[in-house]
Formats: C-alpha cells, sequence, structure tokens
C-alpha cells in the first residue's frame, strides 16, 4: 500500500469502483479522494451525436500526461493521481476521461483534480472527431477551455 | 533529416500523415521551428492554410514548443490544431 502516479491511454472501458479502490487502497493517511469522469454527450452545439472518435500522438500522450501531473504535485501536496484517457471509437455516454486524486486534506485533492483537467483540455494531444445527422466534424478548442487554463498562472 | 507528423483536422485536409525532410532546402539550412512552417506551408493551398501560425500548434520532440526554438538533426516535429481531449 503506498503512493502511486497511474496514466493510461487505451481503447478499452474503464472500471470507475476497481480505480477508485486503487486509490483508496493506496494510503491510510489520505484522508480525501476527488474524481472526475468525462463522458460522451448527445448533443454540442446544438447538433446531434451519434458518435465519437478519439484521435491522439501516441508517442506524446503519457509524455504530456505526466508533465501535467507533475505540474500538480509541484504546486499542492498530493498522494496518489491516476490518468485514464481513452482513444477510438466511442458511443454516447460512454466515458472518456478518469481524473482521481488523493490528499491529507480536501482542497488539494479538489483544486489538483480540476487543475489537471484544465490543463488536460488545452495540453494534452488527443483530438476530438464528432459523428452528427450532417456528417463528420472535428471539435474546436474552445476559448474558456484556453481561459481556465490561464487562470491557474 | 527530421520527422514532420500531422494529426487532427490539419492531417486530413492536407492529407499527410507523416513527412521526412531534409534539413537543407534549396541551399537554405532550416534552423528553427517557423523556417520548417513556412517551408511546408508552400505546398499548397491548404498547406498554407492550416499550417499557419496560430491555427497550427507544434511540439518537438514529443513537447509543445514555440516557433523560434532551434532543430537538430533527427528531430521529430508535430504540427497540429489546438488540442480537444478530456
Amino acid at each position: 500500500m503506498s503512493h502511486f502516479t497511474h496514466i493510461s491511454v487505451q481503447f478499452e472501458d474503464f472500471d470507475f469502483a476497481h480505480e477508485y479502490q486503487k486509490l483508496q487502497d493506496s494510503s491510510n493517511s489520505d484522508g480525501a479522494i476527488v474524481t472526475f469522469v468525462g463522458l460522451v454527450r448527445d448533443i454540442n452545439l446544438q447538433q446531434s451525436i451519434s458518435g465519437l472518435f478519439l484521435e491522439h500522438y501516441p508517442a506524446m500522450t503519457e509524455k504530456a500526461l505526466n508533465k501535467i501531473i507533475e505540474t500538480a504535485k509541484a504546486k499542492w501536496k498530493l498522494g496518489s493521481v491516476s490518468i485514464i484517457h481513452r482513444v477510438g471509437q466511442l458511443q454516447v455516454s460512454d466515458q472518456i476521461v478518469f481524473v482521481g486524486v488523493t490528499s491529507q486534506h480536501r482542497q488539494s485533492a479538489y483544486h489538483a483534480n480540476e487543475f489537471i483537467m484544465d490543463f488536460l483540455k488545452t495540453q494534452a494531444p488527443f483530438w476530438k472527431k464528432e459523428s452528427t445527422t450532417q456528417g463528420e466534424k472535428w471539435v474546436e478548442a474552445k476559448a474558456s477551455d484556453m481561459d481556465k487554463a490561464k487562470n491557474w498562472q | 533529416m527530421l520527422k514532420v507528423l500531422f494529426f487532427g483536422h490539419l492531417k486530413e485536409v492536407i492529407k499527410t500523415e507523416c513527412l521526412e525532410i531534409d534539413l537543407v532546402q534549396n541551399g537554405l539550412q532550416l534552423k528553427t521551428v517557423a523556417m520548417v512552417r513556412t517551408y511546408l506551408q508552400t505546398k499548397g493551398e491548404f498547406w498554407n492554410e492550416y499550417l499557419a501560425y496560430g491555427k497550427a500548434l507544434v511540439a518537438v520532440n514529443q513537447e509543445m514548443t514555440s516557433d523560434d526554438v532551434v532543430l537538430h538533426d533527427a528531430d521529430e516535429i508535430a504540427f497540429f490544431p489546438p488540442v480537444t481531449g478530456g
């Protein structure tokens, strides 16, 4: 039982309960676990979505996610951190991403989890392509995501 | 040689996933990312538009970086639209 950092980029779905259990088991001195799960939505910009394809830059994804975690650990005292990001073809309501963080008290875990997601949204090399009734469409990065990441500086 | 990779919508539009290019083109050494970007933009209309600074981000050896970075032989450069993961 000890703190760990886990990064996985994978096609397969993940089991939330299993990932949570690993975080819970990793330490007796951490009083807080904060988790986030991102899901495929059925509507975006008023268009109905039937599927989502996640492209990625294989050689860079783990490196980038590792860097995001290291940055978070330098800002807050954290226990274990786990990031799982799926790639490939996904369906509506599928799980896309899991971010789990433990810390002694809740403030660090809450902040670090949000920070990790904000940076993943602007620094991690994944690109989403939606299948809609009007054909396939690449999702465009949002200015609001850029702003959110900037707010942490 | 430099290995150049393309991803996302950019890759689809220029119909190119990967390129190997000489560090020296027409007697000119491609010293920086900016010079590679400019060189690639001459390949066609879509290249010019979708590789434009601001429209395409860049990573060198799998780390996001800026256009003024100096390149070395065997470096891997990737151009891609702003990311949309998570």
